[in-house]
């Protein structure tokens, strides 16, 4: 892959540093061009990054890592802190009118996702907030945009004003907000068209649109994978409308999304939300300080552990712990642990959040298909319960019939059978290791089948 | 005679090149300003050629987008030469750095632009790839229109049956061109869309067949076999084709263009670019990162809203549009 991540470029720099005991300034120059490099990679504005790595020199020649014990660490810390300041706290709320209903603005350039991301706010204003949202088609340009909105507002059963593509845009917007007083709609959500930042016209209409209608909120939508441009066109829409926030969009590509942090840097509004996939839920609040790691590439490990908690029953976490432990561990227990996991989310997208997963060298090409696990599933599902507890029952006329019960190849099921043999030869080593030899432990989420 | 000054004479020898270097040079106005401004600016403060000045060039080149690691061989090329020809007034580098840029733009086909690889006499089917967004039916809109207007007969498939309104908007540009378009109901099968809109290719006697899929991230790996699976039904119906699979890639985009590009090269075999929404401040300078590593030519470029803005892309008009700043300073 094309990106490093900051830990990674780091590595080297640290190597030659530790035994050192003490860091000299120009291994504070050395990393502080790592972290540029890491950060241009990542699509941040060259002059945020130039700033940016000025402060991190000042500080890092400090005190703090001169003294520390793992000088590498430490820069990365300060790295991730100070761009943990930068990014802002975390900022989801939405304005609320004292007079209803409240209005709400999507701007942006074409193709970075207003459309959608209005149907996802009307949708979580709806759901999260019990508010009951009108969504207003004003994008009379791009050919079919009102149908799409349309569309959008049936699947998610909201409301949506429209007036054909005949109609200005200012006299849209303005009956679209007395349509919503006399329905009681308490929030407006007004999607424009898409637009550049130095077509003066039609930034001239989004002028005109906002001073008709006096919106609570205006909201820049922006493409995460946006590049160095992102600058230009944050300042240029901030100053034409004053924006009151940010929403990034398609974050949930492989981009590392440098172009929040310029953003942030160049407008200081906070970025609110952040379009995490396809479908009209995927809309969630954004999380500074994950996006400090995901910019630096040190994965997202939060996020991880959230969605465990999330999703992970921990009564039953504590049994399969002690289970592992006296390796009484059977296919059924495999089984469970399984269904826990799926549902955390796709597998790609687990590893993916898993610090150092794309630095091994195994991890970083491999596709996890969901699909094997169904497979697996239904291999272990065409066990019988004897088997299930008690693998060394296991003949070649009962791999036969399993093979033929789930319709996978008999080497499918021999793969398998061999790697939960192995996976219980692993766990009673780290049992073993675990009461006796500290060092030996083993870090981090251990999945059986990763 | 400088290297740009030999651009420039090719373009001013006869008047068709003119009109097309005028239109690239409209287009890109935005984003020759800002780049050749920027590397005057650099060339007017320093006089001397020294690591400051290098810095400074690398900036502007990322600033551009063009990828880190193209920019720093590029720089340390530059260096070399600044070395072995003895430069030191800044002045001087200048040819230099366009060359070498124009060097990786277009390889050793310089003279060569990628045109499509259409059929005479028989059905060519072009394929439209890429991620959310970038316009990948808004240049099949502006590309139908082209062909038509070029006499061929052109047919037009709704293969995005996933997101709101996308065959929606393919039947509004049919009906702005004047081309059939072959569409099924949203969320139906895009393989079969396909199937039928080749069968009617067939039946109709098209010249062009231009597909249209739904936009999708690159790391979504069903969605990827999906668009393979979509492409092996083309193939299957019609050896040879697709003739063109074009990722449309948005100009704006930062560093993950050359991902997009990697990974939309993999599952579909891209034999070409479309770079849309060059008409804004972005630089387009992906262009020189996958040219680079990846050599997949750009054959077009999106240059603003109207039908008529597509232009096949003309490595020489395109290096020219950057640069035309520096020479009428000259």
């Amino acid at each position: 892959m094309a990106f490093e991540g900051l830990a990674d470029r780091l590595q080297s720099t640290i190597k030659k540093m530790t035994g050192k005991g003490k860091v000299s300034e120009q291994d504070v120059k050395e990393m502080a061009r790592e972290v540029r490099l890491a950060l241009l990679e990542a699509d941040v504005n060259f002059k945020v990054v130039k700033d940016f790595v000025k402060k991190i020199k000042e500080r890092a020649v400090g005190v703090e890592v001169m003294e520390s014990l793992t000088p590498g660490q430490q820069v990365i810390k300060i790295v991730k802190e100070e761009l943990t300041v930068l990014m802002g706290g975390e900022q989801s709320k939405i304005a609320v009118s004292e007079r209803p209903p409240t209005v709400i603005m999507m701007v942006g350039l074409q193709g970075a996702g207003k459309t959608t991301t209005s149907g996802k706010l009307g949708n979580l204003l709806r759901k999260k907030h019990n508010r009951k949202p009108l969504l207003v088609a004003c994008d009379v340009y791009r050919p079919a945009a009102v149908d799409q909105l349309e569309t959008v507002g049936n699947q998610l059963g909201i409301p949506v004003f429209s007036q054909g593509t005949e109609k200005n845009p200012v006299d849209i917007a303005n009956e679209a907000i007395e349509h919503a007083k006399q329905e009681h709609l308490d929030y407006v959500i007004i999607d424009t068209a898409g637009r550049l930042h130095v077509d003066e016209n039609l930034m001239g209409e989004l002028t005109q649109i906002k001073a008709n209608i006096n919106p609570d909120e205006i909201f820049l939508v922006v493409d995460a994978m946006t590049g160095q441009d992102a600058v230009n066109v944050a300042e240029t829409f901030d100053q034409t409308l004053d924006i009151t926030g940010v929403v990034l969009t398609k974050l949930d590509g492989d981009t590392r999304g440098g172009a929040a942090l310029s953003i942030r840097a160049v407008t200081d509004k906070p970025i609110k939300f952040a379009g995490m996939g396809e479908k009209l839920d995927e809309l969630e609040a954004f999380h500074p300080e994950r996006m400090a790691s995901r910019i630096l590439g040190m994965g997202d490990v939060l996020s991880l552990i959230e969605k465990a908690q999330d999703n992970i029953d921990e009564k039953k976490a504590k049994e399969l712990e002690q289970k592992m432990r006296s390796a009484s561990f059977t296919f059924d227990d495999f089984l469970d642990q399984m269904d826990q996991v799926k549902s955390m989310g796709p597998l790609d997208e687990l590893l993916g959040m898993l610090p150092g997963a794309n630095k091994m060298k195994g991890l970083k090409n491999v596709q996890i298909d969901d699909k094997q696990l169904v497979h697996v599933e239904a291999i272990i599902q065409s066990m019988t319960k004897k088997e299930r507890q008690d693998p060394s029952l296991m003949n070649a006329s009962r791999k036969k019939r399993i093979a033929k019960g789930s319709g996978r190849p008999i080497s499918e099921v021999n793969r398998l059978l061999k790697q939960f043999d192995e996976m219980k030869k692993m766990m009673k080593q780290m049992s073993g290791a675990q009461g006796g030899k500290k060092g030996k432990k083993k870090k981090g989420p251990n999945f059986p089948f990763m | 005679m400088s290297f740009l000054n030999k651009l420039k004479d090719k373009f001013t020898q006869t008047k068709e090149k003119e009109e097309v270097s005028d239109k690239y040079k409209e287009g890109l106005s935005k984003t020759r300003q800002s780049f050749s401004s920027k590397l005057n600016d650099l060339v007017a403060r320093y006089r001397k050629v020294d690591e400051e000045f290098f810095e400074d060039l690398e900036e502007i080149l990322i600033s551009a987008d063009v990828g880190v690691n193209t920019v720093m061989t590029l720089v340390e090329d530059l260096e070399m030469e600044a070395k072995r020809q003895n430069i030191k007034d800044a002045r001087e580098l200048k040819d230099v750095i366009s060359e070498k840029l124009v060097e990786i733009y277009a390889g050793d086909d310089f003279e060569v632009a990628s045109p499509l690889n259409l059929q005479e006499d028989d059905l060519s089917v072009i394929l439209f790839v890429g991620v959310n967004g970038v316009g990948k039916t808004t240049s099949i809109g502006k590309l139908a229109y082209q062909l038509s207007q070029e006499g061929k007969k052109v047919l037009l498939v709704a293969g995005d049956t996933f997101r709101a309104g996308a065959i929606q908007q393919l039947s509004v540009w049919g009906e702005r061109v004047g081309v059939e378009v072959i569409k099924q109901s949203e969320g139906s099968d895009p393989a079969a869309v396909m199937y039928d809109g080749i069968q009617a290719a067939k039946s109709r006697g098209a010249d062009v067949l231009l597909c249209d899929t739904a936009g999708r991230l690159q790391n979504k790996v069903n969605l990827m076999n999906e668009l393979s699976k979509v492409k092996r039904v083309i193939e299957r119906e019609i050896p040879g084709a697709p003739h063109d699979v074009l990722l449309v890639l948005d100009a704006t985009t930062g560093q993950n263009a050359l991902i997009q590009a990697k990974q939309f090269q993999q599952a579909t075999d891209v034999t070409g670019i479309i770079l849309t929404k060059l008409d804004g401040t972005a630089k387009g300078g992906i262009v020189l990162a996958i040219r680079k590593e990846l050599n997949i030519p750009v054959k077009y470029v999106g240059l603003g809203e109207k039908m008529t803005d597509l232009e096949p892309f003309d490595p020489q008009a395109f290096v020219y549009g950057l640069f035309s700043d520096m020479l009428t300073e000259e």
